[in-house]
């Protein structure tokens, strides 16, 4: 009776959950390009703009080209939303545990991650476009070169967690949330951490296609690339994975690198201060996001594809592997 | 690897102006061959001139380019000139040089901007497009339009350069040396400019000889030619204008897009300085020959030969040929050949080796000429809705009004 009645409340609650967070990423999304505008010294759209463009195309028609693999092209949308939702069952929230918590962990969300831009890319091939699999092939060769730092952040910090004995379950979220884990470690070990941290922030872009790895979906070189054949609620489901996709690493990295909670802060508890701590939370994803993926993308140009790669993998792996040695030097010396 | 396939950029393309196109083969990412289809836009101007009076044809040579219009028309009118004889006051000739100066800078910086954005880096591009305004107001200030300005007659200009119009031009010299440098420097120093810029689209010394570059195009692969030093025309002359290369200040050319980013950039500084140059030296004197242009049509109709044109525009060298037959009203027939002709030859040479990303930015690294495009809406927040384009007219005369009224109350143009 009573799992009957957890799995209901998890039902309503990843429903719930689902639903707020499609509206907040909108927002942040509508908030992310007024403030890149005024950046630009321009008026930019309406807050709602982003809600009002989905509202529109949900409206419209589908349109499959003649030569698009019907099933992939009308599927990849479809499925690019609902992974890309699921990584939020995962992220505990304040002092709210995770949804899904018990049941997936960091390298779930990672490979959630993966997952939406992978369903990208086979969307984008389908459609048969040239223009469209150019972005996907630019997207998957993105997607080869931010893995393997992003991999390191992972699995040092859950190596760390695991060393120092921190709480819970080493790989999962929980565990980061709970404890920060700038405590648990020393001088050298902060080093390392920064280090992890930066090439998270740089692994950012290259996940989310903005800023300076904006490469998949360039305007200017390949139309849009991946999108260019999407037209009708495909394009809506495709511009809400687009919201949602930095909003998801927006919220990991808070997670992860960010705990700082307002009860702690306080040291109070109870159900009235969760419920602040909930939306604490989403403040200071709102604060990550800002930071990392609309000042970056506002402030730099496109690089090309095979610059990007090297940068991913000769720079970013390289300060990763960096911050993983400080951090083994740190753990294991103490 | 070894399969190509062929993607079009263009002709109606995001990073493109101007409706051409670009077959590319393509190797992966990798260009293996280029093939440029242009005349998408062609309207049959010089078949138009035809069936009009010189006088009229002025007024139709300015809508062949958006943006290097006053080139076209001064070429026109030189080339009209030379076969009819007739003298142009050197006042007329100072102004001539002025405003062809103001379009070479809002020419540049509108290319700057959009450079910047072909390569994603929008923030610099809405910065240029800010910065251009003032050059726009300025030209407004002077010839009441900001894009076809109607300045220019034979045997002269239209409106004179007045005292007030003296002060707004020497602030906006001092607003571009404060306010452009930073936008250079953000440019230029940016890594990400630099990577997507430098060695791409190189176009070498040898190649652009060997293909007729003109320009900026092929300043920036290191040819030491301008046409305001090697054939001055109007004031040119009195000014000593030095070609802009790009060994002269990186201690080498490349030939690539940020050598010819560089060459635009500091063509900027040089004509802020021949503005100010034209501002100390412009004689007195009047400014046009023969005010009344029933007379100056009269002489033209008894003038017959072929009459030749050519000047440095914002692009190039810009050569028009005219031939007038005596006694007959209309152009008999009239020639253009606008830099974009010569350095589009040498797209293919550029392209070759690049990538696909690096596409749209070497189509815009020679600064094609577009057609113009008619305004048929506007709308600014509150206002919205479909404009007449008698009501729009009025607006623009209105906002002209608004804007010599300003700056008579000493507001200054611009801010």
């Amino acid at each position: 009776m009573t799992s009957v009645f957890i799995l209901f409340l998890k039902i309503f609650a990843g429903a719930a959950l689902s639903a707020l967070m499609v509206v907040l990423a909108l927002l942040f999304d509508g908030i992310d390009r007024i403030v890149s505008a005024k950046m630009q010294r321009r008026y930019g759209p309406p807050l709602l703009q982003p809600v009002y463009d989905i509202l529109k195309l949900m409206g419209k028609e589908n349109i499959v080209p003649r030569r698009a693999s019907r099933i992939f092209f009308m599927t990849a949308p479809w499925m690019a939303l609902v992974t890309t939702l699921m990584i939020f069952l995962y992220i505990p929230t304040g002092s709210f545990p995770a949804v899904l918590g018990t049941e997936g962990d960091m390298v779930l969300i990672v490979y959630l991650l993966a997952m939406s831009a992978l369903l990208m890319a086979i969307g984008g091939f389908a459609s048969g476009n040239p223009l469209a699999s150019i972005g996907a092939g630019r997207e998957i060769t993105l997607m080869m070169s931010y893995e393997f730092p992003l991999s390191i952040v992972v699995c040092t910090m859950a190596w760390v967690a695991w060393r120092q004995g921190m709480p819970g379950a080493p790989f999962s979220l929980e565990t980061f949330a709970s404890m920060s884990i700038w405590k648990v470690v020393g001088k050298t070990g902060v080093i390392g951490l920064s280090c992890l941290f930066l090439s998270l922030v740089l692994v950012v872009p290259g996940e989310l296609g903005k800023g300076p790895m904006d490469i998949p979906e360039a305007k200017t070189e390949i139309l849009d690339g991946l999108i260019i054949e999407y037209s009708g609620v495909n394009l809506a489901l495709f511009k809400l994975t687009f919201a949602l996709r930095p909003f998801a690493m927006a919220a990991f990295m808070t997670s992860l690198f960010v705990p700082v909670s307002l009860a702690s802060l306080l040291g109070v508890g109870g159900f009235i201060v969760a419920i602040f701590d909930f939306l604490f939370f989403w403040v200071k994803v709102f604060v990550v996001q800002m930071l990392f993926v609309t000042v970056m993308r506002t402030t730099f140009g496109r690089l090309k594809i095979w610059q990007a790669s090297q940068f991913y993998i000769m720079k970013v792996a390289g300060l990763s592997i960096a911050g993983m040695i400080l951090l083994s030097i740190d753990v294991i010396a103490r | 690897m070894s399969t190509t396939y062929t993607i079009p950029v263009g002709p109606v393309h995001v990073g493109l102006k101007e409706p051409v196109t670009a077959w590319l083969e393509l190797e992966g990412e990798r260009i293996v061959n280029a093939r440029v289809r242009p005349g998408a836009i062609h309207r049959g101007i010089e078949f138009m001139a035809r069936e009009r009076n010189p006088i009229q044809v002025i007024y139709l040579s300015e809508r062949i380019c958006g943006i290097c219009s006053f080139s076209h028309v001064m070429c026109f009118i030189r080339a009209v000139e030379d076969l009819a004889q007739i003298g142009v006051p050197i006042r007329a000739q100072y102004i001539r040089s002025l405003v062809l100066e103001l379009e070479r800078v809002h020419s540049h910086i509108l290319w700057a901007g959009v450079a910047c954005y072909t390569i994603g880096f929008d923030s610099a591009f809405h910065l240029g497009m800010l910065m251009r305004e003032r050059v726009m107001d300025v030209l407004e200030l002077l010839t009441g339009n900001r894009v076809n300005y109607g300045v220019a007659t034979f045997g002269g200009v239209r409106w004179d350069v007045t005292p007030e119009l003296e002060k707004a031009l020497r602030g906006m010299v001092r607003y571009y040396r404060r306010e452009f440098t930073p936008f250079r420097d953000i440019v230029m120093e940016d890594p990400v400019a630099q990577a997507r810029m430098r060695n791409v689209g190189v176009l070498t010394r040898d190649d652009a000889v060997r293909y007729s570059a003109v320009g900026p195009t092929a300043r920036a692969s290191g040819l030491r030619i301008d046409l305001r030093k090697s054939s001055p025309y109007e004031a040119y002359a009195d000014f000593e204008v030095e070609p802009v290369v790009p060994q002269d200040y990186f201690g080498k050319a490349y030939g690539d897009v940020l050598d010819r980013f560089a060459v635009r950039v500091l063509e900027v500084y040089q004509s802020l300085d021949i503005i100010e140059k034209v501002l100390d030296g412009l004689p007195e004197g009047p400014f046009v020959a023969e005010p009344n242009p029933n007379k100056v049509l009269a002489s033209l109709k008894k003038a017959e030969g072929t009459g030749w044109g050519i000047i440095e525009a914002p692009r190039g060298d810009d050569t028009h040929i005219v031939s007038l037959k005596g006694g007959e009203d209309n152009v008999l027939w009239w020639k253009v050949r606008a830099p974009t002709y010569a350095n589009a030859v040498s797209w293919p040479i550029m392209f070759r080796g690049n990538e696909l990303a690096d596409a749209p930015l070497i189509i815009n690294s020679i600064d094609p000429c577009i057609s113009c495009m008619e305004r048929m809406m506007v709308t600014d927040g509150r206002e919205r809705g479909i404009v007449t384009k008698t009501e729009l007219v009025n607006r623009s005369r209105q906002k002209t009004l608004d804007l010599k009224s300003k700056h008579a109350a000493g507001g200054g143009v611009g801010k």
